[in-house]
């Protein structure tokens, strides 16, 4: 029997495994080598539906490949390729393990034809990449990496309430377009979990909490797979819903305002993940052909720019020890290199013509306009100006520029610079041949991204966006603050809120509560209680008493009879005699 | 100075794109416009510089008013 169909995930996740028995060289090869097989694997796999168990009498499907998760497999294992060389140096064999896991969780996500393979997979996510801001080892760190997972706790239990219900209400597992049941309350929970993960606000908070605390390998692992699979799962069950069009579009203006209060460079970064998802999300509820393939493109571009962003920006955290812009500026004196290949990233991720999100981010922008929706158009067109203002000037400026803040680094190891140079191969590569990516999105692509107005009208608004920028300079210097987000209501709202019913609950407790206990189950118990007490004293207590009494008297009596004179025997005898002759003589 | 001269290279840069977006659409028609406004002259120029303008202001505002914090504000 030949084996038809092998799961990459369960080849990310099994072979991890390996990797803590390794050392050295070979184990820097494992590394490489369990990524590349996986996406061999992806690659000579042939669209059909694999991978059927029966569970429960339940039909899982772990193998749906078609087109959709042919493309997304394609651009996780092509980023955990770049993330593994990127992490090669590190000698923490969990970190690597807890990477490949989260990996191969997200494409468990990807290929799962049903719900509770998804919800499995889902988890798996979860726990493995909370373990990649947990392995940082810093008290921040470990409190950002608690939050995390009981943020993504919630979201997995709204799944799996979601799941359950739908699974009672049409006894069915499937994972398919939830089109038909909008509305239902299985409906919204499965999609409140798929918004959460999508970091859509107001449920995003956790996204740049949790990014920056990360280690600086792991960091690039977290941009590119729990918000993309939960766009993937997005399109597969709810293309064309109108409300994810207009939360994309203020997902993406709402990253780009924080991103202006920002002042750690990777939560900055963190917050335009926000944004660029914005735009997915935006496409997927649009749900035309363009639309989606819009958003399927921007994930696969995104997902490779913004690693090579966090590699740029954990490269200065690593070599520097520096993550404030307020502490940065003047590094490009040391760091060239590091400063080249991220300003690609930078590039790509605000859509200069020839680089990658200028193909991909366009296509979104365009289906919005093809649908006649000015006021979306508008929107996502002011978030890439946005997007320009900080990723591609503010964030350089203040870290590689700026005022010289004497901080100096040297570039780092040669693996981090050939993944950052790798990622940003790609983005110039997608970025200029953009049929290599149009050829696997799911739906055939009538779209061309160079035209003359397009290309013209894009330089006018990033080259005016930067004359802004140097025009408004003194106003953009990053301050020494934190900004409130959603993740304000668990981390202070939470304690506050105990904090402020402290009083209206003592005083409930003690006059409601406290009465109602008083009359219930005090006055009753004390009750009784005198009842039993009174019956004790004077039923119980009486009685006993009484035979005491009653003994004590008789044998007073007794005693008075036993006089010790032989003639008061002999009466006494005589009389008994007697009264026994009297009572048989009755008796008979 | 090396500073002075990319700066006036800055600002030739941006005339050009300007005249560009201006110029281009009367010579060539490859008619991509969704909507009316994208046919202003120099639409992205205008549409680029205000938004990056209203996003530093605006964020600002709300910032200062309502969402920064002292930099230990989570701290215990």
């Amino acid at each position: 029997m030949t084996i038809e169909w092998v799961h990459p995930g369960l080849l990310l996740i099994a072979g991890a495994w390996i990797l803590p028995l390794l050392k050295g060289q070979i184990k820097r090869a494992a590394m490489l080598f369990l990524p590349a097989a996986a996406l061999i694997d992806c690659l000579f796999m042939i669209p059909g539906t694999y991978g059927v168990t029966n569970f429960l009498g339940q039909e899982l499907t772990f193998g749906r490949v078609d087109s959709l998760s042919l493309v997304f497999s394609y651009v996780f294992l092509i980023m955990a390729f770049i993330g593994m060389v990127y992490a090669l140096h590190v000698e923490d064999s969990a970190q690597h393990v807890a990477a490949l896991t989260y990996v191969g969780g997200a494409l468990g996500v990807t290929f799962a034809g049903d719900f509770l393979s998804l919800y499995v997979f889902w988890e798996l996510m979860a726990i493995s990449s909370s373990l990649l801001i947990l392995l940082q080892r810093e008290r921040s760190a470990i409190a950002a990496g608690f939050r995390y997972f009981l943020v993504h706790i919630v979201g997995g239990l709204f799944l799996l309430a979601g799941i359950v219900l739908h699974w009672s209400q049409t006894g069915s597992l499937a994972f398919a377009d939830m089109g038909a049941y909008s509305g239902g309350l299985a409906w919204t929970l499965i999609l409140l979990a798929f918004l959460l993960n999508a970091a859509v606000p107001p449920l995003g908070a956790w996204l740049p909490d949790a990014y920056p605390e990360a280690t600086v390998t792991g960091a690039v692992f977290m941009t590119a797979f729990t918000t993309k699979s939960a766009v993937y799962a997005l399109i597969r069950g709810f293309a064309g819903t109108e409300l994810l069009v207009w939360l994309g579009a203020i997902m993406a203006i709402h990253g780009v305002v924080y991103a202006v209060l920002e002042n750690d460079g990777r939560r900055l970064l963190a917050y335009h993940i926000i944004s660029q998802v914005g735009y997915m999300v935006c496409g997927v509820g649009i749900g035309t052909a363009l639309a989606t393939n819009g958003a399927t493109a921007h994930a696969f571009a995104h997902i490779l720019y913004k690693g090579l962003l966090f590699m740029g920006a954990g490269a200065v955290l690593q070599m520097t020890g520096l993550r404030k812009l307020t502490d940065m500026g003047g590094l490009y004196k040391t760091m060239p290199v590091t400063l080249g290949l991220y300003m690609i990233g930078a590039f790509a991720i605000s859509a200069v013509p020839l680089f990658s999100g200028f193909v991909s981010k366009s296509m979104v922008v365009s289906a919005a306009g093809e649908d006649h929706r000015a006021a979306i158009f508008l929107m996502l067109t002011l978030a890439s100006a946005g997007t320009f203002l900080h990723t591609g000037l503010k964030l350089p400026y203040y870290m590689f520029f700026g005022k010289d803040s004497g901080a100096r680094g040297k570039e780092p190891p040669a693996n981090m610079l050939v993944a950052m140079g790798l990622a940003a191969a790609a983005c110039i590569a997608i970025g200029v041949f953009p049929g290599l990516l149009y050829a696997h999105l799911p739906n055939p692509v009538d779209y061309v991204p160079y035209t003359l107005q397009h290309v013209s009208s894009t330089l006018g608004i990033l080259g005016f966006t930067a004359l802004g920028f140097f025009l408004l300079l003194k106003h953009l210097d990053p301050v020494r603050t934190v900004s409130l987000d959603t993740d304000w209501f668990y981390r202070r709202g939470s304690a506050r809120l105990v904090r402020v019913l402290q009083g209206p609950l003592t005083r409930l407790e003690y006059s409601f509560v406290g009465q109602i206990y008083d009359f219930v189950i005090r006055r009753p118990v004390l009750g009784a209680a005198e009842v039993f007490r009174k019956l004790d004293s004077f039923v119980v207590d009486s009685a006993m008493v009484g035979v005491g009494r009653w003994t004590q008297t008789l044998s007073q009596v007794l005693r008075a009879a036993v006089s010790g004179n032989a003639q008061h025997y002999g009466l006494m005898m005589a009389t008994g005699v007697l009264v026994l002759l009297i009572v048989a003589m009755v008796i008979r | 100075m090396r500073f002075a001269r990319v700066k006036r290279v800055f600002y030739v840069g941006l005339a050009v794109i300007a005249l560009a977006e201006i110029i281009l659409p009367l010579i060539f028609h490859d008619g991509q416009s969704h909507f009316s406004f994208e046919n202003f002259p120099a639409w992205g120029s205008i549409y680029g510089l205000l938004s990056c303008v209203a996003i530093i202001v605006v964020s600002k505002l709300i910032g200062k008013l309502w969402l920064l914090r002292g930099e230990d504000y989570y701290d215990d």
